[in-house]
């Protein structure tokens, strides 16, 4: 009860005392530093810290300061406390974050009461953004891939029946409908979806496949949340023979996420994705950003889509800042990311000023092996993709 | 003819599932009922060997079955000398406190292998040989599975020849049935005790290592598995190896068949299914009545 009474109490006084500081620009971050998602957060936080360090010059005079806070794990609950702690114990001026769409669903009502910018820099579920006035996405939408791989896999790759298998949460489902809208709006049918288990661990993929291979479809379409699951897909997929029983093995980029791919060898060859980002995109602003990761957190390691959301999540920050020249007031804020342009490593990027939700090039990509590694070879190109979800006003996306 | 091959590459499914099931679970069983010691750090053990031999691959090279030799001896070496150091302080204690005490021993192996090692899935590369479908005569199937329903075999075979056939077998199911009998005949129970515990976590090391492939290795894998070794071990009695052998199959062939035709239901049915089959027979299937 008394939470009830103090915690708003806070937030007004929160609000009150933040012209105080107004040269510092307190940022509320919140990511599963810890457990399953620890190497998401990793991959997030190294991108927001490497946009800060490469744009030094752009963030003076005002000074921007990480609070990071861990929410552990995708359940939605600790997260809701962390954001809520964030706003009312450190009186942050903007949150950011969001690894899983649980955690950002939960937060939703926490983040429309504390009334701050909040940029989510991951969590793709089309219909979060309408959860809160304040969420702006600079990450993906489930659909900006989804809806552009049915369409793709029916026209390009030429499919006429797929077969489903998802992760059984919010994205999943999200992925699930993207693609089948799609598909069979270009002339497809989708005969079987599979929902394969929940997020919070890698399951045996192998009944699972089993049945998707005995369906025998053109392509099989895979939604697995990135990181670990991939690699198990990939290996699954190879060791039932299903590429030579003539199945393609198609999906998002999770499938192919940079830092998983070259692990999988040989094994990835001939994998089909859609996505908004690789680290083999071909211009100039990804070669400086790969390079940059490189030197900064070595040779080996590269960024992936989940870095990117987090750099480009700071270039929207930044932004905000320099506009505002350091006095965040949340109003302002959301007008000045309205319609926002940005040349990011993933292309040109804009905010929908009506959505909130990122505007950007899907790619479709293969896996091909070039000199002695699996490189991801750019063989299309849709540009200004928008949530279709959204600008189709489907199920939860429409407006309330 | 369609439908005998479904029901053959489920089975094959399974059942190799089950036999990486019953590879971690045995040791459990034994030390189980053995000491009556609930050790709930045995995932923790497969854990360890898994990453053992993963990483002795990757960084030195040597191949998979050297690796796996490696993994046994590492992992049983390292149980041994926390089975005297730190389990034999509480074999006399209650069983919340065993239980509180391996319980806070899984949480720090998952904290120091992913300070240590990193938080993300170890990727175990098995020899070309063992990789893709090999034609069994009426369908092709998964290479990998087949080789592990053989060594599944091979192992419970030789088990059940070590427990049956040998001195060291008789004292074990001695002190089984009835340990202060077994104890005042003169078997020293402390060194039996450290020697199957240390040869149990070896096979969870193996099994760690051998179901890479279908499990994966990270850091979490310690307690996410924990539950079906538990059920194995539940199902299949404590103490009796063919018993955790027919309950490794049972569930692995019944968790594989409810995947693959009703994924909706997700794990749900095998849990259901356990509550319902220890209601009838809290001792488990294959278990002595007063275990």
């Amino acid at each position: 009860m008394m939470m009830r009474i103090v915690a708003p109490a806070v937030v007004v006084l929160a609000l009150t005392t933040s012209w105080a500081h107004a040269q510092e620009v307190k940022v509320g971050v919140n990511l599963p530093y810890t457990g399953i998602g620890a190497e998401f957060a990793q991959l997030v936080d190294r991108g927001m810290e490497l946009y800060l360090k490469l744009n030094a010059d752009k963030v003076k005079p005002y000074k921007i300061t990480l609070i990071k806070r861990d929410v552990k794990d995708p359940g939605g609950a600790n997260a809701k406390i962390a954001v809520q702690e964030l706003l009312t114990q450190d009186n942050v001026d903007i949150l950011a974050g969001w690894i899983y769409s649980p955690n950002a669903i939960a937060s939703a009502p926490i983040v429309s009461a504390g009334k701050k910018l909040a940029v989510i820099m991951n969590a793709g579920t089309a219909h979060i953004t309408n959860m809160s006035p304040y969420y702006v996405r600079t990450s993906f939408s489930m659909w900006h891939a989804g809806y552009a791989l049915g369409e793709a896999s029916a026209k390009l790759l030429h499919a006429k029946t797929a077969v489903v298998g998802y992760t059984d949460f919010p994205p999943g489902k999200d992925s699930l409908a993207a693609f089948k809208k799609s598909f069979e709006a270009t002339g497809g049918k989708v005969i079987d979806e599979i929902p394969m288990g929940g997020a919070g661990a890698v399951p045996d993929f192998t009944p699972f496949f089993q049945r998707a291979k005995d369906k025998k479809p053109d392509v099989f379409f895979v939604f697995v949340p990135a990181g670990d699951h991939a690699a198990a897909v990939v290996k699954t997929y190879a060791a039932l023979g299903m590429r030579d029983a003539g199945i393609k093995l198609i999906g998002p980029g999770d499938i192919t996420q940079d830092t998983k791919l070259q692990a999988m060898g040989a094994a990835a060859v001939g994998l089909i994705t859609m996505h908004h980002y690789h680290a083999d995109l071909d211009n100039p602003e990804n070669k400086r950003f790969v390079e940059a990761w490189k030197k900064e957190y070595g040779a080996t390691s590269t960024p992936d889509f989940m870095a990117v959301g987090g750099y480009d999540g700071m270039a929207a920050i930044v932004h905000v800042v320099q506009t505002l020249k350091g006095k965040i007031e949340t109003e302002a804020a959301l007008e000045a990311l309205k319609g926002w342009k940005f040349a990011s490593p993933r292309g040109p990027i804009m905010i929908d000023p009506v959505t909130r939700d990122i505007v950007m090039n899907e790619y479709l990509s293969e896996a091909v092996m070039k000199d002695g590694r699996v490189f991801q070879k750019t063989i299309g190109k849709i540009e200004a993709v928008k949530d279709a979800c959204k600008e189709q006003k489907i199920g939860p996306c429409a407006p309330k | 003819m369609i439908f005998g091959v479904d029901v053959a590459s489920m089975l094959l499914g399974g059942v190799a599932a089950g036999m990486v099931l019953f590879i971690v679970s045995v040791g459990l069983s034994v030390t189980m009922g053995l000491m009556g010691f609930v050790n709930l750090a045995h995932g923790g053990f497969a854990m360890l060997g898994g990453y053992a031999i993963a990483l002795a691959m990757r960084h030195w090279g040597i191949g998979f079955v050297a690796a796996l030799v490696f993994g046994f001896v590492v992992t049983a070496a390292v149980s041994a000398v926390l089975e005297r150091l730190l389990y034999a302080r509480l074999y006399g204690a209650s069983e919340l406190d065993q239980v509180l005490f391996t319980i806070g021993l899984v949480f720090m192996t998952i904290a120091s292998v992913t300070l240590v090692i990193g938080p993300e899935n170890q990727p175990l590369a098995l020899p070309r040989i063992l990789q893709g479908q090999v034609n069994l005569g009426f369908t092709h199937y998964r290479t990998y599975s087949i080789v592990l329903i053989v060594i599944g075999i091979v192992i419970v075979g030789g088990l059940w020849l070590a427990f049956e056939r040998t001195r060291m077998g008789a004292q074990i199911r001695a002190a089984v049935d009835n340990r202060r009998m077994a104890e005042s005949l003169g078997i020293n129970i402390a060194r039996l005790f450290t020697l199957t515990f240390a040869f149990g976590s070896g096979m969870a090391a193996l099994g760690g290592g051998l179901g890479a492939e279908f499990l994966g290795l990270d850091p979490q894998y310690a307690l996410k598995y924990l539950v079906y070794f538990l059920i194995v071990v539940a199902v299949g009695g404590l103490g009796r190896v063919t018993g955790v052998f027919y309950a490794a199959l049972l569930i692995g062939v019944l968790d594989f068949v409810l995947k693959k035709y009703m994924p909706q239901g997700g794990t749900a049915f095998i849990y259901g299914l356990t509550i319902l089959l220890l209601l009838w027979r809290p001792q488990g299937l294959f278990g002595a009545k007063s275990a």
